[in-house]
């Protein structure tokens, strides 16, 4: 029994080192001269020659002296490390990972001829050249492949040896199947073995159940060895947990027992740390998957005769284990064919003015409840044509449907089966079986994978992970009657707008309601518009829209408008509810094949009385609502505006519109405006008789267009009811406020300007909107309202 | 020979059918379900089946019947599926019934276009016809983004 332990210790210990190993290496690689970083490989590979010869597995003491040899020659300054010397170290990384693989399920090293590996890591030792079976090292393993998504992780021994060492099969058959297998027999080695007689068909099986076993159970990760499935009930209770607690807590918030509240809520509080503990017991940093990614880009790369490097962004980003274990693969796929078919090679890139070293970058963060994870590369991109011809070729797609396709469309046919435009199928990719199980693996675990491509600059697969039994925060508000629950990771603000804010506060831009919130304009989403009328989308532009509409009955009818300020990727938006309840914690559970595929709800969870209520997709509603685009745009700083850039070129000018006077409408060029402002009369003071207001530590003269342009007298009655619409004019650090009657809008329009001899302040008029418009002039105007009145020299 | 297989059965108006028990993971009465908005009609809405959030599907409305009238509120049969358990919107149910194999036919002609494909076929018992429903055709059809 002690030699099981010892030996299971070995295993996992070893495995943690190997993965080590693997990572230092490719440090090593990029930074020769580091001494610690080699010191500690030649470490590491000395424990685990010590502790194999003391466990008498002589083939692995064998490997890894020749490997210590090698490192202590480097060690001592007498070698230098070369390419050929990293791929030799990183081949017997990977024999030895497969002979603890075969200890693993068989108990011994497995049928090896590591001759050849000894070979070469002795002639490198030596500064011989090494011999060619060393360089093929990482593509000889894979003519044992089953064709699967990637070449099945190293340490999972091939199924002839399992047969071998279990007695099932002789050493001669077995080498009998594979040189088969070599010359192009498809089948698998188990296949040939039970035509030829060798095997029995059972033994096969059995051996493919060791296999599964293996595959399943690599040591690697943890110092603790806890069966998932446990893990598993007990997330789930606790999830149950969760919600009684939520009934109980509120039953007895409805009462008046001291004792009762104290002790409900002390459960409250146990409750949470529990829920909090045990979902870190199955969350991995993604990390833990990507660690091994920097080996794969070598030697795919290296395999290919490409140079490139990888980056990772959001290493530490924390994923619920049963993901992490599905998601593995699909990504060594998409980082593998990102290599082998996305990124070019160095001549045609520096050809192209690219930097001749390709750049793979990784990228995973939390958002809205789910776990992005991007992988993009700077390559040649898709070719949209081939695809395109392909599917058409392949009948995945009729020729109607192809001329039709959009670019988005088109990129995602790459995840149909059969579909692959690469000129050779290689060892690597090619064969079209990868992309379409990436997909279908993703989507399985509830996920969506979706791809993006500029011809000439790369691409980008993003997949996105629900966390499905994510306990999450959120805010719950009703609407229509139904209560929704939005993740709380989106929310930014809550906003509620009263009587007299409601009128001002709710403007129209291009015919969409939009909230001024402290000088940035925000796009406003009616909830009950999105959800209710899916037959009636509100054209943009078209001020009497259903939106319009809604606005003004609900102006109307309600005293108060409440307003959820959302982020929804860069954007920020308002969302208008009819209520806001509560903030509670809930549990979310996905919702069905059928529902999945409607972009407004991200799952579904069960409130405190027991009912049902949907939680909201925060991302998707606002691209239903169509305040984001679906692609993502670097998001632009701007003061004044904000929200609205529109895809368009320049030639049209920008301008805010307002009204001056009783029917005097203006527009000036928006790059001249800083803010947008409201202040109430009694903000207005006097400094020599100068209208000012405090504005930003500034004092800040106003100038009231009106006054100056109708050359009218102050209209003092005017003045002192309503708040006064301010377009805040910044020149040189100073600031000067032009008072406006109303702002009417903001357009982006080409019009001709008709120059106007006349009122200062006006350089001419123009047809905006279909109306008469004049234009005004700033500096014009502040200079006429200097003639009247005395600007007060302002500090800036 | 007698093969006989064992049928949940329902109404839905005037008409019988059935469900082979198996399919079955159980038979509640109403239960107040969560309406999901921007979803065809056919699904009613979202049911808590013991923590288990399960879509309802009204099969009067899958098979173009007209509604139930408002104060009759109709029984939940628990279906299992490829995808989850789904819940059916019917009447009244039925008794477990037994049947004969040698009783089934297809689907008559007389069986108009939609209901058809939800149709297995049918078995003559003694009083009445009862018609198979196919279970995975009804659910699958009521996805989102298409009409049944």
């Amino acid at each position: 029994m002690g030699d099981t332990e010892i030996i299971k210790e070995f295993l996992v210990e070893s495995y943690e080192n190997l993965d080590r190993l693997d990572q230092d290496l490719i440090a090593l690689e990029k930074d020769p001269g580091n001494r610690e970083t080699l010191g500690s490989v030649f470490r590491t590979i000395h424990t685990i020659k010590g502790t194999s010869g003391f466990l008498a597995f002589d083939q692995l003491e064998a490997v890894a002296h020749v490997g210590e040899s090698l490192l202590a020659r480097l060690r001592d300054g007498v070698l230098a490390l070369t390419p050929e010397i990293t791929t030799g170290l990183l081949s017997m990384v990977d024999a030895v990972r497969q002979m603890l693989g075969s200890i693993e399920s068989c108990g011994g090293e497995g049928t090896r001829n590591d001759q050849e590996l000894i070979a070469s890591l002795t002639a490198l030792r030596e500064d011989k050249a090494p011999t060619a079976g060393v360089m093929d090292g990482p593509a000889a393993q894979k003519k044992l492949d089953p064709p699967a998504v990637a070449a099945p992780p190293a340490n999972v021994p091939p199924l002839g040896d399992i047969l071998v060492v279990e007695g099932k099969a002789k050493v001669s058959d077995v080498a009998e199947a594979l040189e088969q297998q070599n010359a192009g027999d498809p089948r698998h080695v188990g296949e040939i073995l039970v035509e030829k007689g060798a095997v029995k068909p059972q033994d096969v099986v059995d051996a493919l159940n060791t296999q599964q076993q293996v595959r399943g159970q690599s040591a690697s990760d943890s110092t603790i060895r806890v069966d998932v499935g446990q893990l598993d009930r007990l997330m789930n209770r606790v999830g149950e947990l969760v919600l009684l607690r939520n009934q109980i807590v509120q039953y007895t918030n409805s009462s008046e027992d001291g004792e009762l509240l104290g002790t409900s809520q002390r459960l409250n509080l146990l409750t949470t740390e529990l829920q909090e503990g045990v979902m870190k017991t199955r969350m991995q940093p993604i990390g833990n998957v990507w660690s091994k990614f920097p080996r794969t880009v070598r030697d795919v790369a290296l395999a290919c005769g490409k140079q490139v490097r990888i980056e990772m962004e959001g290493k530490e980003t924390e994923l619920d284990k049963t993901i992490i274990e599905a998601i593995k693969d699909p990504l060594t796929h998409l980082v593998r064919n990102a290599v082998d078919h996305g990124i070019e090679i160095s001549e045609v890139r520096q050809a192209a003015g690219k930097d001749p070293e390709g750049l793979l970058f990784l990228r995973a963060f939390h958002e809205g409840g789910q776990v992005n994870i991007e992988i993009s590369d700077d390559g040649a991109g898709l070719n949209y044509e081939k695809i395109r011809n392909k599917a058409r070729q392949k009948g995945l797609i009729t020729a109607d449907q192809a001329a039709r396709m959009t670019e988005r469309e088109i990129a995602n046919l790459i995840f149909m089966p059969g579909l692959s435009t690469a000129e050779k199928v290689t060892n690597v990719s090619g064969r079209g079986v990868g992309m379409d199980v990436v997909k279908t693996n993703i989507e399985k675990i509830g996920g969506t994978v979706d791809v993006q491509s500029k011809a000439g600059q790369g691409s980008t697969v993003r997949m996105k992970i629900p966390l499905t039994l994510a306990i999450i925060p959120a805010l719950i508000v009703t609407s229509g009657g139904d209560r929704y629950a939005i993740p709380q990771v989106s929310l930014l603000e809550l906003v509620r707008l009263e009587a007299e804010q409601l009128r001002n506060g709710i403007e129209r831009v291009h015919g969409a309601p939009v909230h001024r919130l402290r000088g940035r304009l925000l796009p406003l989403v009616y909830l009950n518009h999105e959800l209710g009328a899916a037959t009636n989308p509100p054209q943009s532009g078209d001020s009497r829209s259903p939106v319009a509409s809604a606005l003004e009955n609900s102006a109307a009818e309600s005293q108060s408008v409440n307003i959820v300020v959302l982020r929804a990727d860069d954007r920020q938006f308002g969302l208008v509810v009819d209520e806001i309840n509560d903030t509670e914690e809930i549990v979310v559970k996905p919702l069905g094949k059928q529902l999945k595929s409607i972009n407004t709800y991200a799952g579904a969870t069960i409130m405190g009385d027991g009912k049902v209520a949907l939680i909201l997709d925060v991302l998707g509603l606002a691209q239903r609502a169509s305040v984001v685009n679906e692609v993502r745009d670097a998001s632009m700083e701007k003061d004044a505006v904000g929200m609205y850039e529109s895809a368009g070129e320049n030639k049209s000018n920008a301008v805010l519109l307002f009204q001056y006077g009783e029917n005097g409408r203006m527009a000036v060029d928006l790059t001249l405006v800083a803010r947008l402002e409201e202040f109430s009369p009694e903000s207005v003071e006097m400094a020599a008789e100068q209208e000012v207001v405090q504005y930003r530590g500034q004092i800040m003269p106003l100038v009231r267009v009106s006054e100056v342009l109708e050359s009218k007298g102050r209209n003092p009655s005017k003045k002192a009811q309503e708040s006064l619409h301010v377009v805040v004019y910044s020149d040189k650090g100073r600031s000067v406020g032009l008072v406006v009657d109303r702002i009417l809008d903001i357009v982006e329009e080409s019009f001709v300007m008709q120059r106007q001899s006349g009122h200062s302040g006006v350089m001419g008029s123009a047809v905006i909107q279909k109306r008469v418009t004049d234009i005004l002039d700033v500096p014009g105007l502040i200079a006429a309202a200097d003639e009247s009145h005395v600007l007060a020299g302002v500090q800036p | 020979m007698a093969n006989r297989q064992q049928f949940c059965t329902f109404f839905l108006k005037d008409q019988f059918f059935g469900v082979p028990v198996q399919k079955v993971q159980e038979v509640i009465r109403y239960q107040e379900m969560t309406r999901v908005p921007l979803v065809p009609a056919v699904i009613r809405g979202l049911i808590n089946l013991r923590g288990q959030i399960v879509m309802a599907i009204d099969l009067r409305r899958r098979f173009g019947m007209e509604e139930r009238p408002p104060s009759q509120l109709p029984m939940n049969v628990v279906v299992r599926t490829d995808d989850g358990a789904v819940s059916f919107l019917v009447d009244e149910i039925g008794d477990v019934l037994e049947v004969e194999e040698d009783s089934f036919e297809s689907p008559p002609e007389t069986l108009r276009g939609a209901s058809r494909d939800l149709v297995r076929g049918v078995y003559k018992l003694q009083e009445r016809l009862m018609l198979v429903l196919d279970a995975e055709r009804a659910v699958a059809n009521g996805e989102a983004g298409s009409e049944a």
